[in-house]
């Protein structure tokens, strides 16, 4: 099987799962690919569902890395809470836009290289060393705030939320310069084959020369440099930062969309195109539950039952039945089990 | 002495240390007066804390428990305003559902094999959802059984209420206690911490003590519900946001290992008082904002996460076999 | 023995799996009050028939008696309850509960309802004190070395099963004196009347255990003798099913190259781990390294490639002063290592055959610098030609190879980076025959090459054939260094065995 097979297969089931809930939508809602553009700007759910989709898909990118390197970041919502905090703090201070937004990367890359210095020095276990960011973060970010919602009224920081760029809203480009920028970086060098190599077995990689203990700092501050462009964007989009509600579990989003995206969580194999289609998933669900006109207290219940349903199809137990059904009964079930270390 | 008992002992120091720092400055804070409402404000985290601390000595986690204390208080309200009913069946009708709700998980987890974390965030939805549906404003209580209920108090001497919702939570703790290392549920809880496949060759029934871990937590958060709802009079589905954070860094901060078999459920309730006292400091400070609690906590956090990890390797080292975890020399 | 009637039979038992037919037709007696070693290469068919009797698998065809009586396990929790109890390699016990809980999990004495601790305590004390063990039962079990551990997974598994004990490689991670208190544990339970099935790979250890021995074939019986009836050449002719082509070399070479050092450890040393030592390379010597398991082997090589880092002397190479901080300077150093344990150092499982080849060469290019798909290709092409690596597809993982072709994908992942020094540490252990032969040529190979090789390994026979000097550990020192003709498996025995260590050393 060539590389481009592989990867079609790869992220097949992902776009089935996308296409089958958009026809689900566009029957009950027949309207729904309806695109148009005005005052400059693209309109249309497809178009909502991409906009509104940036921050996780945006969080979904550094979630993949650190996923595949067997990690896991819980901090990501309350690192968007302390960037979006830092960029509104920075403009109403009268920083110029370069200033404001290095302010932001830089506390987002500060919050991840926290977290990579706890998992990759300390060796602290991914998810309880996360978990420290993710409770002491929001309150970081209200003492930025000062508790309030920060308000501000930068142009250039509110385009990155709200304008557009050759009729394509700014944060749709931004996610999908992100995702195909850390794609070509994994991809064109050996970055992927190593992060792939620490998750699957870190010891041997170590043992093998691989310097693991940057790899994982880097993917950590990759999520959080992800984080920070996911947290200026939602601020900007608000004009506003909100300590206590920006990102809020949107860090269960992202993991949801790497997982949906077929990452497992045992680390090695990653795809971040499929974690992408993860996330729109995530957001056309959202989207399409609105738009079918069940009332909004649904959301919740149709959301978990959709994702409860995915979960399903992917687990193990299920693919072990499916291929036990598909082939003769009596087989070996050892040989279909996964390899793991 | 076992090496095990360090975290615990780390955790009531710092507790005691706490208490004499709040006492040089509040002289205050040590009357009973103070204990009472301590035990009395966190009666609910306290609860609920207990059935995250035997998940998580089983490997596992709880994201759901916060939407469930939620669900719980609309639930008691819209029933206790709409039907009649007294609160007692109310309260029954609510403990098999979340206690079914949790046993669904449990059984989610372990037949679908899917990581507890994935599954109880589904779970989180899908309470929260529920609650939305049942009403998504807040709908308060007001029966007299209720009453009963809040008022219902034991004077301590120096005038301090241990209240019935505070007794109630520390009934609770004993009970665990007894669950955690009086029976054999306990024991095989520990097993699952401490590997899933060895426990399952050794004969723990794995199935059914997954299921119970979850079905009980499940019980015991529609039982924080029920003293949710008594303790506000309310039941609104946008409450107890974040409560599993709260309730996981109380096991944290209890000396339980978050990576499951090691730890003790009192330990618990000394983290959940340190998160008590820290807040209390606060309101006596009068200067400090609200948001301090979140930074301390999270520094408790990352102080006994530490404090865990150098104990393995204290451990390990004693073994001689400081970079090979699982072999001797 | 043979007159106790049979305990456990295996008659004409079959199992097969796609492509492969594991076990065809075994028989297999065990009776009352004996050791029953079961012998076999890698793939004979040994665990399968384990797992056949204690219900992890389900055989196709044939019969298991036990007693007499028809048996069809579930799984091994079913055949424990029948009388089938199994220890394996890696102890199957929960480190972090206690002794006494680990001994009585699931059948804890109660009062009320409520497990009395008091009463677990005692029984589990007076458990293990038939088994010569006398040690705080409350402490949790990871506060005792393997051994003990080892010999409370035995009371588990007797206490519950009692009539047939299978141990599957139970010596693996002991050292001498552990064997022996293991295999007192043994005999005391064979005087008790029960059935003991043994498997390892010490055939020493089997000769002195075993009453009598099984040997399998790929998934055939070769035949059941007693041990008295055996001598070594005859059982690996058994298990080889050729005569062996025996190393004729019964001293070391002396064929040493010339020349001066090209790496030179002074005072080297890891302080807890490994005393300081003295140890110069030539180009193009084969220096072996004997001594029991935890004697400073393992230790040393660790040292030498970072992996704990020395914290005392200093390494030359060619004169110049190298740092040794951690695998990655030792891979910048010209230095390859081959760790023992393949499974959880070694290799990374769910990766291609491919990327396990080129790791060790793109960590040290560094991440920017990707070796081009195509070259990666050429290179997992060239290794596998060269080294023989039994796969169908490069891009296969290479979990799913043998272990002897896992060990091969090691070799080829330090090859690939050209080193000067390749430090093998037990590269012919848990592989079979064939894989073996391949191995000791390759490191013969590679010498005459002119790379320089420390190898670490427990057979001796094989350390005499292909090694110019050969450094005794014991005790975490280096406690003698034997040359060319010194080298004889009776002098490292002796070596090893002495108990006048030179202090001086």
């Amino acid at each position: 099987m060539n590389g481009a097979a592989r990867f079609a297969r790869r992220i097949a089931p992902q776009l089935a799962i996308l296409a089958a809930i958009l026809v689900l939508i566009s029957i009950v809602f027949p309207g729904f690919f309806e695109v148009r553009i005005a005052n400059g700007r693209l309109y249309g759910s497809p178009i909502d569902i991409l906009n509104r989709g940036a921050p996780v898909a945006l969080l979904a990118i550094g979630m993949t890395l650190v996923i595949a390197t067997r990690g896991i970041d819980l901090s990501v919502g309350a690192v968007m809470a302390i960037c979006g905090a830092t960029a509104a703090w920075g403009s109403t201070e009268g920083y110029a836009l370069p200033a404001t937004l290095a302010l932001s990367i830089a506390a987002g890359l500060a919050c991840g290289l926290w977290n990579g210095f706890l998992v990759a020095v300390l060796r602290i276990q991914p998810i309880v060393a996360t978990l420290i960011l993710m409770v002491a973060g929001r309150g970081i970010a209200q003492l930025i705030t000062e508790g309030a919602i920060l308000t501000f009224n930068q142009e250039g920081l509110i385009f990155i939320g709200s304008g557009s760029i050759l009729t394509v809203p700014t944060p749709v480009i931004i996610w999908m310069i992100a995702g195909l920028l850390f794609t070509l970086v994994v991809r064109w060098t050996a970055l992927g084959m190593l992060i792939e190599a620490i998750g699957v077995n870190l010891r041997a990689s170590t043992l093998a020369g691989v310097n693991s203990r940057v790899l994982l700092i880097a993917v950590y501050m990759a999520s959080g440099l992800c984080a920070s462009f996911a947290g200026i964007i939602a601020a900007a989009d608000i004009r506003g930062a909100d300590a206590n509600n920006a990102g809020l579990w949107l860090e269960l989003d992202a993991i949801l969309a790497v997982v949906i995206g077929g990452t497992s969580l045992l680390g090695g194999r990653f795809s971040i195109l499929a974690s992408l289609i993860g996330a729109l998933i995530i957001q056309a669900m959202n989207t399409g539950i609105l738009l079918s006109g069940f009332p909004p207290e649904f959301n919740l219940i149709i959301k978990a039952l959709i994702v409860l349903t995915i979960l399903v199809l992917q687990s193990p137990a299920t693919r072990t039945a499916a291929i036990f059904f598909r082939r003769q009964p009596g087989t070996d079930p050892a040989d279909t089990r996964t390899v793991t270390p | 002495m076992n090496a095990r008992m360090l975290p615990l002992i780390a955790t009531v120091v710092i507790f005691l240390a706490a208490y004499a720092v709040c006492f040089i400055q509040f002289p205050a804070i040590l009357s009973t007066r103070v204990v009472g409402n301590l035990l009395t404000d966190n009666a609910f985290l306290g609860i609920a804390a207990v059935g995250m601390t035997f998940v998580i000595l089983s490997g596992g986690i709880d994201l759901s428990i916060g939407s469930v204390i939620a669900f719980s208080g609309v639930f008691i309200a819209v029933m206790l305003r709409d039907t009649g009913l007294h609160p007692i069946p109310v309260f029954v009708l609510l403990l098999v559902i979340t206690t079914l709700f949790g046993a669904c998980m449990g059984a989610t987890i372990n037949f679908l094999e899917m990581p507890p974390f994935i599954v109880t965030l589904a779970g989180m939805f899908l309470a929260r959802g529920m609650a939305y549906v049942l009403s998504i404003d807040a709908v308060p209580i007001d029966h007299d059984f209720f009453d009963v209920l809040k008022d219902a108090y034991w004077l301590m001497p120096g005038k301090g209420r241990l209240t019935f919702i505070g007794g109630l939570m520390l009934l609770v703790f004993l009970a665990g206690i007894v669950l955690a290392h009086r029976t054999r549920f306990g024991t095989n809880v520990y097993a699952l911490g401490g590997g899933a496949a060895t426990a399952s060759l050794m004969g723990v029934p794995v199935a059914r003590t997954t299921i119970a871990i979850y079905a009980l937590s499940g019980f015991l958060a529609g039982l924080s519900g029920i003293v949710f709802a008594t303790y506000t009079s309310a039941g609104y589905s946008l409450a107890t946001v974040g409560v599993e954070l709260d309730a996981i860094a109380a096991v944290v901060i209890g000396g339980t290992l978050l990576t499951g078999g090691s730890g003790f459920v009192a330990g618990t309730l000394v983290g959940v008082l340190i998160m008590g006292l820290i807040q209390t400091y606060i309101v006596f400070d009068g200067t400090l904002s609200s948001w301090w609690t979140k930074i301390v906590i999270g520094f408790l956090l990352f102080a006994f996460i530490l404090l865990q990890k150098g104990l393995v390797l204290v451990s390990t080292r004693e073994r001689g076999t400081a970079d090979r975890p699982g072999r001797g020399s | 023995m043979a007159e106790n009637p049979p305990l456990l039979r295996a008659e004409a038992v079959s199992k097969g799996f796609p492509g492969t037919i594991a076990l065809d037709a075994v028989d297999f007696t065990l009776v009352a009050g004996e050791v029953h070693a079961l012998l076999g290469e890698n793939g004979a068919g040994k665990s399968t028939l384990i797992k056949c009797l204690t219900g992890a698998y389900r055989r196709d065809s044939g019969d298991v008696l036990l007693e007499g009586q028809l048996i069809h396990p579930r799984d091994p929790l079913d055949a424990q309850g029948l009388g089938i109890g199994t220890v394996y390699q890696e102890v199957n016990l929960l480190p972090n509960l206690t002794v006494a809980e680990n001994l009585f999990l699931g059948h804890q004495p109660r009062r009320f309802g409520f497990v009395s601790q008091g009463r677990l305590k005692s029984q589990a004390r007076e458990t293990l004190s038939h088994y010569g063990l006398n040690i705080d039962v409350s402490r949790n079990l990871d506060t005792y070395s393997v051994a003990v551990q080892q010999i409370v997974a035995i009371a588990r598994a007797v206490r519950l099963s009692g009539k047939v004990l299978i141990l599957d490689e139970p010596t693996a991670s002991l050292d001498a004196h552990e064997v022996q208190m293991l295999f007192e544990v043994i005999r005391t339970l064979k005087r008790r009347g029960l059935g003991i099935v043994f498997i390892s790979h010490f055939l020493d250890q089997v000769f002195d255990v075993s009453d009598r021995i099984t040997v399998l074939r790929n998934g055939r019986l070769v035949g059941t003798e007693r041990v008295g009836d055996l001598d070594r050449m005859k059982l690996v002719n058994m298990m080889l099913g050729r005569e062996l082509e025996q190393e004729t070399r019964v001293t070391g070479r002396t064929d040493a190259p010339s020349g001066g050092p090209h790496l030179t450890f002074e005072r080297f040393g890891r302080s807890g781990r490994m005393a300081p030592f003295d140890l110069a390379v030539r180009r193009g010597e084969v220096i072996g390294m004997a001594g029991l398991l935890g004697s400073g082997r393992t230790e040393t090589a660790e040292a030498i490639f970072g992996v704990t880092p020395h914290d005392s002397g200093d390494a030359r190479k060619d004169g110049e002063r190298i740092d040794l901080k951690s695998p990655r300077d030792a891979v910048a150093a010209g230095f390859g290592f081959s760790p023992e344990d393949r499974k959880t150092d070694g290799i990374i499982g769910d990766l291609s055959i491919r990327e396990n080849i080129v790791l060790a060469l793109q960590a040290r290019a560094g991440w920017s610098r990707p070796i081009p798909p195509r070259r990666q290709v050429e290179l997992a092409d060239q290794f596998i030609r060269r080294l023989d690596i039994r796969t169908s597809d490069a891009e296969k993982p290479v979990g799913l190879l043998s272990g002897g072709n896992q060990q091969k994908v090691m070799l080829a992942r330090w090859l690939a980076t050209n080193p000067t020094f390749l430090v093998l540490d037990e590269p012919t252990r848990g592989i079979d025959v064939g894989a073996h032969a391949e191995i000791i040529r390759l490191i013969e190979e590679l010498c005459a090459q002119g790379m320089s090789l420390l190898v670490i390994s427990s057979e001796l026979d094989e350390l005499v054939a292909y090694s110019h000097r050969v450094i005794v550990v014991r005790d975490r020192r280096h406690v003698a260094e034997l040359a060319g003709a010194e080298i004889t498996t009776d002098s490292i025995v002796k070596a090893i065995a002495s108990h006048e260590a030179e202090q001086q050393a």
